[in-house]
């Protein structure tokens, strides 16, 4: 995937840009928000890792609101060190698809820019979920295990959909708090194990291959094959 | 440097203000004080106009009507009888009058005394007017007339008079009383005026006292609440109010710069530790990686820490509350049980929730839940095994309580007290993860509420009770001060 890094800090942007490319992407980085918002503008991308404060007298929020304009949808992920409420509002009305603050783990970062990307495809709505011999159909609300019938309380159901609208991805414990259960804060406990593990216990433990794994200082991911 | 050396010039400064003269002219309380010595002259006045017209002018305009009847009955007399009908007319009548207080004179054409009590026609009344003043030696007493001299039919003149002798006495006396009455008005207005200027000054000092200490620095200073319940204890509880909050937030700040000062200093300590260690120590790339990650960790803990901490200075300081909308608690509490059973039931305990549907609230949905989760997390945390935690939530007297208890080890009386604390952890909480901020934040959520949040003992285990406002609480004040000052001129216009 072709992703932009719009970030003036030498190091976050050394660190992000490294990161990506080692994650499989191809990335153009600038550290300029007058250059960000030519390159945004003329070239193809799949995805926008914008930072707030820009020099170059455009900032992050008029880039996007000017991108926006311009009828650009790419998808546009921030990543500011302004932390409040009403900043992660302000970015997200501007049109930004996602918004994290610094200081960030970048495995979040990824999992989160990679989720927008296949947030872009697809327009069409999907009735059907399929991962190896799993299946979900959206309009009964059933899941299906190898001809099996697997019965799943509500919350285990949409639990199950975000893992298996992101298959092959990396979700992690935040994205589950905020697509799932629509909360933008950290609890202390570790609520998201626990039915992460329920889950499992419904889709996993009485077959023989395991399709949700956990991934390492991550989060979690649904994939058929083992590596 | 101590404010208090700061405080003195201010001070000073406003001593030396109220002394020089043009200050004086501009101060509204002078101003004041000559406004009501101005009402009270212009009253005074008005009355003594008042008393003078409906005394003495009362008296002076008497007789000039009974001078004007007077002449006007001789003038009818002379053409019904002529001049005998108008002798025999002031013969009448100066018989008749037994005060002696009345001279008639009817002259011919050449001045000569037809008929009278007059000797003669008086030498020095100008002859372009028709009414004078004369004086007379009645009988050796010096008498003053009032008189009115005409014309008659057949060139005879006529001269009417009457004693005013009793009007100028009470002329002068009247005279003097009012110029008595100016001095006292005069003394008693300046008295007035400056006792209204005191008494303003006086109210207002105590408020510009306070606020000059407090801008000094000193905010433990409060403005004095008289007790009469009117207007300017309205406005010093609003005014306290407002420095109430102003020390609420200093003393957050102060806290919050200690807390970073003392607080984060252990986990950074912590953190540098490690990765030093590693730096020096570290034998294998892998001891070396594994030193690096706890060190990230370490970071991800502190980052942790700030972030709560902003967050709970943005909650108090306000500026979220126009995310406040209706919402019902109801499915949102349950969301939150819902996620939390999962947990409680990993660790044998049992959450029993009763919450009341529909639960209509208004606030901001992400804190109340944030809080809420907050004392869930605690009551997890404290619970022992095979444990119940009870959480209800229902309307009560206009407000919204949630309540949470746990059947945990519970937390001291004294501990209780700073619970909300920042960074405050209990004896018992030493041992256990968390940073001491959970309350804080549930406390400061609570408060942009117009709520509270009150521990007690729930023998045994912890009661933490957290209640809301249905409506923000600033946004009342200010309106139930409006609707006072608007209601209360009416009882006193009835009584």
């Amino acid at each position: 995937m072709r992703i932009l890094v719009v970030e003036d800090d030498k190091d976050v942007a050394g660190f992000v840009v490294k990161g990506l490319r080692e994650a499989g992407h191809v990335v153009e980085h600038t550290g300029n928000g007058r250059d960000g918002l030519f390159m945004a503008a003329s070239e193809n991308f799949d995805a926008i890792v914008l930072d707030r404060m820009l020099p170059g007298g455009v900032d992050g929020l008029r880039l996007l609101e000017t991108l926006r304009g311009q009828n650009n949808h790419t998808p546009v992920m921030f990543l500011s060190a302004m932390a409040q409420v009403d900043d992660r509002v302000k970015g997200l009305k501007a049109g930004g698809d996602d918004y994290m603050t610094k200081p960030f783990a970048f495995a979040e970062l990824l999992a989160r820019v990679e989720a927008l990307t296949r947030r872009g495809k697809g327009d069409a709505p999907t009735t059907k979920l399929v991962a190896a011999d799993l299946e979900m159909d959206l309009l009964s609300r059933s899941v299906k295990r190898g001809g099996q019938k697997i019965d799943l309380q509500p919350r285990e159901f949409r639990l199950l959909e975000f893992l298996m609208r992101h298959a092959g991805q990396v979700v992690t414990r935040t994205m589950l708090l905020e697509g799932v259960w629509d909360y933008h804060f950290d609890p202390q406990t570790n609520v998201i194990d626990v039915h992460v593990s329920r889950l499992r216990q419904k889709v996993d433990k009485p077959f023989p291959q395991a399709l949700i794994h956990t991934v390492r200082n991550a989060g979690y991911m649904l994939r058929a094959e083992e590596v | 440097m101590s404010d208090v050396a700061h405080a003195e010039p201010v001070i000073g400064q406003a001593a030396t203000r109220r002394l020089t003269a043009p200050r004086l002219l501009k101060s509204a309380g002078f101003r004041f004080g000559v406004i009501y010595a101005a009402l009270f002259g212009i009253s005074a006045a008005a009355l003594a106009a008042f008393l003078w017209w409906s005394t003495a002018g009362l008296l002076e305009r008497q007789t000039v009507a009974a001078i004007d009847t007077d002449s006007d009955a001789m003038v009818t007399v002379f053409l019904a009888g002529g001049v005998g009908g108008v002798r025999e007319a002031i013969r009448d009548r100066v018989t008749g009058n037994i005060d002696d207080d009345a001279v008639y004179l009817l002259v011919d054409q050449h001045y000569r005394p037809v008929e009278g009590n007059l000797n003669a026609w008086p030498q020095h009344l100008p002859m372009d007017e028709d009414w004078g003043e004369l004086k007379l030696d009645r009988a050796g007493v010096p008498a003053l007339m009032q008189v009115h001299y005409f014309d008659m039919p057949g060139d005879y003149h006529m001269l009417i008079g009457r004693d005013v002798a009793v009007r100028s006495q009470l002329g002068r006396l009247m005279t003097g009383a009012l110029l008595w009455a100016a001095a006292i008005a005069l003394v008693l207005g300046s008295v007035g005026a400056w006792a209204v200027r005191g008494l303003f000054r006086a109210t207002i000092a105590d408020v510009s006292a306070t606020a000059m200490a407090v801008s000094a620095g000193d905010l433990s200073r409060r403005v004095t609440v008289a007790g009469a319940d009117d207007e300017f204890d309205l406005l010093a509880e609003t005014i306290n109010d407002m420095l109430d909050r102003i020390t609420r937030l200093m003393d957050g700040v102060s806290q919050v710069s200690n807390a970073i000062a003392h607080d984060l200093r252990t986990p950074i300590t912590r953190a540098r530790a490690r990765l030093e260690d590693a730096a020096t120590h570290a034998g294998t790339a892998e001891v070396l990686k594994a030193a690096i990650e706890r060190g990230i960790a370490d970071l991800d803990g502190i980052v942790g820490i700030f972030q709560a901490l902003l967050r709970i200075s943005e909650i108090e300081a306000g500026a979220r509350r126009s995310a406040f909308a209706p919402i019902d608690l109801g499915p949102v509490l349950s969301d939150l049980v819902e996620l939390y059973d999962a947990v409680a039931e990993e660790r044998g305990l049992r959450l029993v929730a009763d919450i009341a549907t529909p639960l209509p609230a208004f606030g901001d949905r992400d804190m109340i839940q944030q809080a809420v989760a907050n004392l869930l997390d605690n009551a997890l945390k404290f619970s022992p095994d095979g444990g119940e935690i009870h959480l209800s939530a229902h309307e009560s007297a206009g407000r919204l309580v949630i309540r949470v208890t746990d059947q945990g080890p519970g937390m001291p009386e004294e501990d209780m007290k700073r619970a909300t604390e920042r960074f405050f952890r209990g004896e018992t909480a030493r041992n256990t993860p968390g940073s001491g901020l959970g309350l804080s934040l549930v406390q400061a959520v609570a408060q942009l509420h117009g709520g509270d949040i009150e521990l007690s003992d729930a023998h045994p285990g912890l009661d933490a009770l957290l209640t809301l406002g249905l409506r923000p609480a600033s946004a009342a004040r200010p309106a139930l001060l409006a609707a006072a000052l608007r209601a209360k001129p009416q009882p006193a216009s009835r009584s």
